[in-house]
């Protein structure tokens, strides 16, 4: 018999460690072994305790510790008489009905055991990528019409082949696992759960452009990420498949972690290359591209942990297996992310072009609160909140651009009736303001006025005015700000005023920088 | 003044490696707590940057701390996945009894309070992070137990 607890930051966040602390001290007359998995992604029912039995894996959850002693009492016959007992794992609907091709593995095995992951056809597209030669690799990659995950959606094809043709003496591989949107975990979740599949894919990156360097920009408030990521590095290493001439390639390739420190802006590129030199996180005007003048100034593939993914797939199964899956100019699978105040939150993979409200009525299960959904953040801090007449837009990049919306990195942070949208609209502005890197006026000191004005819109401070005020710091900090900070953060603003009603009336005019006088 | 020696450890394992700034603070950060002021000139010396250099780093990242932390630290998570939950309850209940975030270091309970922002765990929210440990599905009485059960 074998029992899994998931070794997972937000299983741990419910207890995780305590439940598997009490199963082990029921070792030795317990007679199991107990394995630290990975989470599967079903934060709602962590911690999920999983017992191995010749039939297959039950599962159990939540369970806390109180949960322990009827637990094992049930234990190895009498499994359906716990009152958290969900039945054998695979058949729970809420996993059974995603179409897991990132996260396949993840939640399996014990996540820095690399057995378990070649078994689970691990490294099989480095091996293939090993035979190939970088050119064919990157044409893979390109007709797989993979697009950047990070929030961007830039095609990663295009964004290699670049950083190929740059002739240069270093090229590097740049992970950024900064992961700073509210209601995202899905980069957490691989690197906590399926670590090497970062690492192969980071290889393959490597053999693809010419580069022997990568780097792991990991934001410092995931340890566990950090702590996995690190054991996985050590392993990988000692097998071969970093180092020099992997798998008889020919070709090097080692790989750093670097930790941020807080700053939010970090999780853009040029910010992150200018922390990763060891400055201040300041942004850079793009030209030049970071791949043909990235770190150090060296050509530099700046890929988010997805992206990075998503290319162990597209090598092992193909371009078009991987192309065969999505909708539209989106293909591959969306790691939707159900956060906020959801009953049934968690990693949910599905093909691109599944309708939102498709997503939120199977697996969401309403509110956490049990009252009615009100507002949908999508897409991160710098993402739309979009209102139920916009739930129906199906999950691509250019179908949520046309209700003015944004997928990002796919997190879905959801709001039930009592949302305040004023103080929402209001927070924008101040996490603006707070992560601002300083770089252009617009931003640093627009999301300062931008936080008073709504501040006066809500005490009823000529509320035309300041409507129309607002709307021309918007325009400014949109059209004048180098980076998404300031360019996205007026969208999130206006989608809190124009999608919701709450009382405050728009200027009788439209909103324009007209109307000032 | 401080160990200048553990700082010369810190130092020499960063000095010769690219990009080194960020990774040696974070060393000297955990092993002395803080940043010492004192520790700026020496770290500019080894990296061969201006002092102003390493003081424009140290402040522009929130992590980076300039002096020692209180007995306990408490983070509230402040951002949206965890607002849709009710992070304003447990801000506000913080504030309350803590006073405005950040509060300074050292008070009387020993405890110091920050906003964070996003841990990661925004599908069990509101998350806090109190004295290294996270926990989520936190409420203001729960936190108010834990809070009167810390020493």
């Amino acid at each position: 018999m074998k029992i899994f607890i998931p070794k997972d930051t937000s299983a741990v966040a419910l207890d995780a460690d305590d439940v598997a602390q009490a199963l082990s001290r029921a070792q030795p007359a317990l007679e199991a072994e107990i394995c630290r998995n990975g989470s599967r992604g079903a934060f709602w029912l962590e911690p999920l305790v999983e017992v191995e039995l010749a039939a297959g894996r039950y599962a159990f959850g939540p369970i806390g510790v109180e949960d322990v002693p009827e637990l094992l009492e049930c234990l190895p016959d009498r499994l359906e008489d716990h009152p958290k007992y969900l039945g054998l794992t695979e058949d729970i609907p809420w996993l059974a009905n995603q179409e897991r091709v990132t996260f396949a593995r993840a939640g399996l095995g014990d996540p820095v055991c690399i057995h378990a992951y070649t078994k689970l056809s691990g490294f099989s597209g480095l091996e293939k990528s090993a035979t190939l030669t970088s050119q064919e690799i990157v044409t893979q990659v390109l007709e797989s019409g993979l697009r950047g995950r990070g929030g961007a959606a830039f095609p990663t094809g295009i964004k290699w082949q670049t950083v190929l043709d740059t002739p240069a003496d270093q090229k590097y591989i740049v992970c950024n696992a900064d992961e700073g949107d509210s209601g995202t975990f899905a980069d957490r979740l691989l690197m906590e759960a399926d670590p090497f599949q970062l690492i192969e894919g980071m290889v393959i990156a490597g053999a693809a452009v010419g580069a022997t360097l990568g780097y792991i920009y990991l934001r410092s408030e995931y340890p566990l990420a950090y702590r996995q990521l690190s054991l996985a590095l050590d392993i990988a290493r000692r097998v071969g498949y970093l180092g020099e001439n992997i798998l008889n390639s020919g070709r090097d390739f080692e790989i750093e972690i670097r930790l941020g420190a807080g700053a939010y802006i970090c999780g853009e590129e040029t910010s992150l290359l200018s922390s990763l030199e060891g400055r201040r996180g300041l942004v850079r005007a793009k030209p030049p591209l970071p791949a043909k003048e990235g770190l150090f100034g060296k050509p530099t593939v700046v890929n988010n942990v997805l992206t990075l993914a998503a290319v162990t797939t597209i090598m092992s199964q193909g371009s078009e297996y991987y192309a065969s899956l999505g909708a539209g100019r989106s293909l591959g699978t969306l790691t939707v992310q159900l956060a906020g105040n959801v009953a049934r939150g968690g990693l949910v993979e599905v093909p691109f072009g599944v309708k939102l409200s498709d997503v939120l009525k199977d697996y969401a299960g309403g509110t956490f609160s049990g009252r009615p959904m009100y507002a949908i953040q999508v897409g991160g801090p710098l993402g739309a909140y979009l209102d139920s007449t916009r739930w129906d837009t199906p999950m691509e990049y250019e179908e949520f651009a046309k209700v003015g919306g944004m997928l990002g990195h796919g997190g879905v942070v959801i709001f039930d009736d009592s949302a305040d949208m004023l103080a929402q609209a209001s927070f924008a502005m101040e996490f603006c303001a707070h992560e601002s890197c300083g770089k252009c006026t617009p931003c640093r000191i627009g999301a300062v006025r931008g936080a008073e004005v709504i501040d006066k819109i809500r005490k009823g401070d000529r509320v035309n005015e300041n409507l129309i005020l607002l709307e021309d710091l918007c325009e400014t900090m949109e059209s004048g700000s180098l980076c998404a900070m300031g360019g996205l953060t007026p969208g999130t603003v206006r989608s809190a005023f124009k999608n919701f009603d709450f009382g405050v009336k728009g200027p009788d005019k439209s909103l324009s920088r007209e109307g000032v006088s | 003044m401080f160990d200048v020696e553990r700082l010369n450890t810190c130092i020499l394992v960063w000095k010769d490696r690219p990009g080194a700034l960020l990774p040696l603070l974070h060393d000297v950060q955990s092993a002395f707590g803080f940043i010492p002021p004192d520790a700026l000139r020496l770290i500019a010396k080894a990296l061969n940057i201006s002092r102003a250099e390493v003081h424009g780093v140290v402040s522009f990242y929130e992590d980076f701390k300039t002096e020692g932390a209180a007995k306990h630290l408490l983070k509230v998570c402040c951002a949206e996945a965890c607002q849709a939950t009710g992070s304003r309850d447990l801000q506000q209940f913080v504030e309350d009894r803590f006073g405005e975030m950040p509060t300074k270091n050292q008070d009387k309970e020993g405890i110091s309070i920050e906003a964070a922002y996003c841990f990661g765990n925004c599908a069990s929210g509101p998350t806090i992070e109190l004295a290294g440990r996270m926990i989520g599905r936190m409420t203001p009485s729960k936190l108010s137990r834990l809070l009167d059960d810390l020493d």
